[in-house]
């Protein structure tokens, strides 16, 4: 099982809804989020071009961040999904330096947090909370090693990228372009 | 003479010794929520209760969920619910940030003067009751009862509406009508006989093509709107945006027509001769449904593309272009009505324009196009008569606006301003959950109305600069912590939702149903208010249609059958239509009557001076007007608006990306606080942007005080509507004012 996001940009209005709705699930302190949008321009007036995307945590098959962690907080979950062990992490931010998708934050309470891909949700069957509140439909979630899966099927269907694909890291969030 | 009211911007209050009203306080422990753990099988048990949410005026229905201590952690959509499909937008997930406010209003209030400086004090709810009906009661012998007016732009509208018609008046007003949608709604009715409301009737979901007009759906979060254009967009939807502005939907568009603003009539007069001159109209329906079209074709002739580039900046070419894809996709074509469009004072006639176009493209009343919506029909217990208002704002308007469907909140200010050639004015506001100061254009005189009233009370759950004039505070519990009247709403499927407390009031805060209660029965007008819990009302209510309070506890929204078969016209079907010639009317017999253009024409507006850029502003989708710029989960996203400023007017003024700066307008009004620059690409070199509802100058809200400019401050031009009297609200030109430090102003 390998867990993964596929974010359509043509339909991203980039209202940040997946922002709120990520802080209220997963008591996200107001002031930190673990996924957030991003605005990019081209061109100049009248020729532009806008992609908005919603971004979190590639949840990578080829972390740095758990390579790096000392204490072994950052691990591998279910279907690939990254995670850190709360009270296994001493806070240090290697993991954030090694980061390059700059996903990680220190939590006020003095470890290293980030997207879940709502494993806590996903076990019940439900959806992460950013997928199920997306008033555009934008984002798809599920397993790619099944080829029925709802990202599964997208990501055949459409075009797609990754972030930063030369850092190998092997990212799991696909934005459809 | 009395003293005139100061705006008081410091709180008075201390931080211990609330006051209770005592024998008023009413238990709202909410004993009636049943657990119902069938519905949720997440790890986290919650008990959830159904609301409809209170952030805008879509009206969404979700559930409330709580954590293990009971406390409020999350809203989600209800996914029976027609508006949002069980997706809420940024506002309604962040609504819970407007019950975890700690700057809301606690108590009541009432305004009284200590040595020479007026300041508020602490009452109890029955002194603030008393206080109130005791100046109504003085208003009402001295002037009439139809002196008093009700603003509203909230679900306890109903409940202040009813108290103030059983007490004599009728001057209830909402800011949504005059200062929003109201030209769309009497251009729509005097061309199809029927109006859009809310929300939209726009068949979104099915249509081909999709043209907005100044609309910027996705930065304005109209639920079932953005949802649907998203499904559209995934069907290959053709999108044409109309927008000085590179708005996020420009962004998704085929054809983006930065137009030169104040120009929109000319576009559209110019599309109606493409398609008539090309025959690209749908001639059958035309011909059957429509009256006048011999006289639109003799006027568009003038209104050729090439004309049109002269005024509106956009090439003939590309408004031939758009022109037959509109046609293409026809009937499956939506020219959007928008919703906000007072703009420029001949708003009805730009509106009519665009439902012209929609009738020469046959998509009126077809899939795609726009549906014919129902709306469901709850019966509400019958009440005593309401006396008839001998008078009301309409006597202080001078016989003018007439085809207004709808009272004028900016009308019923005018008539608050006493004037010699009037024997009447309004003496008493009740401002329900609007924030007039940031919403009625013309600041100076909204505030010179409000120092002639003999009373005004607002009713609100935050210390928006509003309540700094008000005599009575009265702080209304959030949506969160009420219950309220049933979510009656139109639709595909007509369906009713309810909302319910999840927790008690927070402070010593209540719902408006009980104020107006509590109110009626000191003026004497309890008969008007027959149930003596609003629980019973509701649960009556809901056995009418066949459900009941508990039911509805459980499910939250309930959909019910549609009475009649007719989403769409069937084919070739004979349709009467609510106008005086029974069809749509291409040329406006009602217009006419009253002395109007009976077809749209293109008029100049005027244009900036040198140095100054017309002020454009629009939403951001994760706030509502000004209410939500002090609610923590929301100004977390965004906490202050910027100034959109072209590169080339950036490097003449040398600014740069971030600089704070201050506005000053045509008429000398200099911003009260800085804004921030944003250098883009995304705004044409006559215009500047920005986001309305910030710039918040009342410093008991802590979080939005001095962040941003308010639009509304700046716009001191309003060109009101000779029709239906909308206020437009985009004459006016800003210049930078690079000069002023932030403690000169």
């Amino acid at each position: 099982m390998r867990y993964a996001m596929a974010i359509d940009t043509k339909k991203c209005v980039g209202c940040s809804d997946c922002v709120v709705a990520c802080q209220t699930e997963n008591d996200v302190p107001i002031g930190y989020c673990r996924d957030w949008v991003v605005e990019v321009m081209d061109g100049t007036y009248p020729q532009l071009e806008m992609e908005l995307r919603s971004e979190r945590c590639n949840h990578c098959e080829n972390s740095p961040c758990v390579r790096c962690c000392p204490t072994g907080a950052s691990h591998y979950s279910e279907g690939g999904a990254v995670l850190v062990t709360k009270n296994e992490c001493i806070g240090c931010s290697a993991c954030i330096t090694s980061c390059p998708y700059d996903a990680r934050f220190v939590h006020p309470e003095g470890y290293v947090d980030k997207c879940t891909f709502c494993l806590h949700r996903v076990k019940n069957g439900m959806q992460p909370a950013c997928v199920a509140v997306c008033p555009t439909k934008c984002m798809y979630f599920g397993d790619l090693d099944d080829p029925r899966s709802e990202v599964s099927q997208v990501l055949k269907k459409r075009k797609y990228k990754t972030l930063i694909p030369e850092a190998g890291t092997k990212p799991h969030l696909y934005f459809l372009i | 003479m009395k003293s005139r009211r100061q705006f008081i911007k410091i709180s008075s209050l201390s931080a211990a010794g609330l006051i209770f009203g005592g024998g008023l306080l009413e238990s709202f422990a909410n004993n009636l929520v049943k657990e119902n753990k069938s519905y949720f099988k997440g790890p986290f048990d919650f008990k959830r209760t159904p609301t409809y949410c209170e952030v805008c005026f879509w009206k969404c229905a979700g559930w409330v969920y709580k954590d293990d201590n009971g406390r409020i952690k999350k809203i989600v959509g209800n996914d029976l619910d027609p508006n949002c499909n069980g997706r809420f937008c940024p506002r309604g997930t962040g609504g819970v940030g407007m019950y975890y406010d700690e700057d809301r209003l606690k108590t009541p209030l009432i305004r009284t003067e200590e040595r020479g400086k007026q300041t508020y004090r602490e009452a109890s709810w029955d002194e603030a009751f008393e206080y109130i009906a005791s100046k109504m009661k003085q208003i009402k012998k001295e002037y009439g009862p139809e002196s008093t007016a009700l603003f509203t732009h909230g679900s306890g509208g109903k409940y202040f509406g009813t108290l103030l018609k059983a007490f004599g008046s009728n001057n209830i007003a909402a800011p949504s009508y005059a200062q929003c949608r109201g030209p769309r709604e009497v251009a729509f009715i005097s061309t199809f006989g029927q109006g859009i409301n809310s929300p939209e009737n726009t068949d979104i979901r099915d249509t081909k093509c999709l043209v907005l007009i100044g609309s910027h759906l996705g930065e304005n979060m109209h639920n079932g709107q953005v949802q649907e254009m998203s499904d559209a967009i995934d069907k290959g939807a053709t999108i044409i945006t109309v927008d000085p502005r590179f708005s996020t939907v420009a962004g998704k568009s085929k054809h983006w027509l930065p137009i030169k603003p104040a120009t929109d009539n000319a576009l559209l007069l110019a599309w109606m001769n493409v398609l008539i001159n090309e025959e690209l109209y749908d001639k059958e329906y035309v011909k059957k449904y429509t009256f006048g079209f011999e006289q639109l074709k003799d006027h568009v002739q003038r209104y050729t593309p090439e004309w049109a580039y002269g005024v509106t900046t956009i090439k003939p070419q590309q408004i031939r272009e758009t022109a037959r894809e509109m046609a293409n996709a026809a009937p499956a074509v939506i020219v959007h009505p928008g919703r906000h469009v007072t703009w420029y004072g001949d708003d009805t006639q730009r509106l009519r324009a665009v439902a012209i176009l929609n009738a020469l493209l046959g998509s009126w009343g077809r899939r795609g196009g726009f549906y014919n919506p129902e709306k469901a029909e709850v019966t509400h217990h019958k009440l005593p008569a309401f006396p008839k208002p001998k008078k009301n704002w309409r006597d202080a308007m001078g016989g003018k606006y007439n085809l207004a469907d709808l009272a004028l909140a900016s009308g019923v200010c005018d008539a608050s301003i006493p004037s010699p050639d009037m024997d009447y004015a309004v003496k008493a506001w009740i401002v329900n959950g609007t924030n007039l100061i940031n919403t009625l254009p013309d600041q100076q005189k909204t505030i010179k109305a409000i120092q002639a009233l003999d009373l005004i009370v607002v009713v609100d759950t935050m210390p928006m600069e509003i309540t700094g004039y008000a005599d009575v505070v009265l702080p209304e519990c959030t949506y969160l912590e009420r219950y309220d009247a049933l979510r009656i709403s139109q639709g595909r499927v007509p369906s009713i939702a309810l909302r319910m407390p999840a927790v008690d009031p927070l402070y010593n805060t209540k719902p408006a149903y009980w104020m107006a209660k509590e109110l009626a029965k000191k003026l004497d007008l309890q008969d008007y208010f027959p149930f003596e819990t609003i629980e019973e009302e509701l649960d009556w209510e809901l056995k009418q249609v066949g459900t009941s309070l508990e039911e509805m506890q459980r499910i939250g929204v309930k959909r019910l059958e549609r009475e009649f078969d007719d989403l769409y016209f069937a084919d070739g079907e004979n349709v009467e239509f609510n106008t005086n010639t029974g069809k749509i009317e291409l040329y406006s017999t009602a217009l006419e009557e009253e002395g109007f253009d009976p077809m749209p024409v293109y008029t100049p507006h005027p244009e900036p001076a040198e140095g100054f850029y017309r002020l454009i502003y629009g939403r951001a989708p994760m706030h509502t007007f000004s209410r939500t710029a002090n609610n923590p989960n929301l100004t977390d996203l965004m906490d202050e608006n910027s100034c959109w400023v072209n590169p080339k007017v950036a490097k003449e003024w040398d600014l740069s990306n971030g600089q704070y700066v201050h506005l000053e307008n045509q008429d000398g009004v200099i911003s009260e606080f800085p804004i921030k620059v944003r250098v883009t690409e995304r705004i044409r070199f006559d215009s500047i942007y920005m986001v309305h509802g910030f710039g918040h100058a009342d410093k008991r809200m802590k979080r939005c005080f001095g962040k941003g400019v308010s639009d509304t401050q700046m716009i001191t031009n309003v060109m009101t509507d000779p029709i239906m009297g909308g206020t437009g609200m985009r004459g006016n030109f800003v210049t930078f004012r690079t000069d002023i430090k932030k403690s000169e102003v």
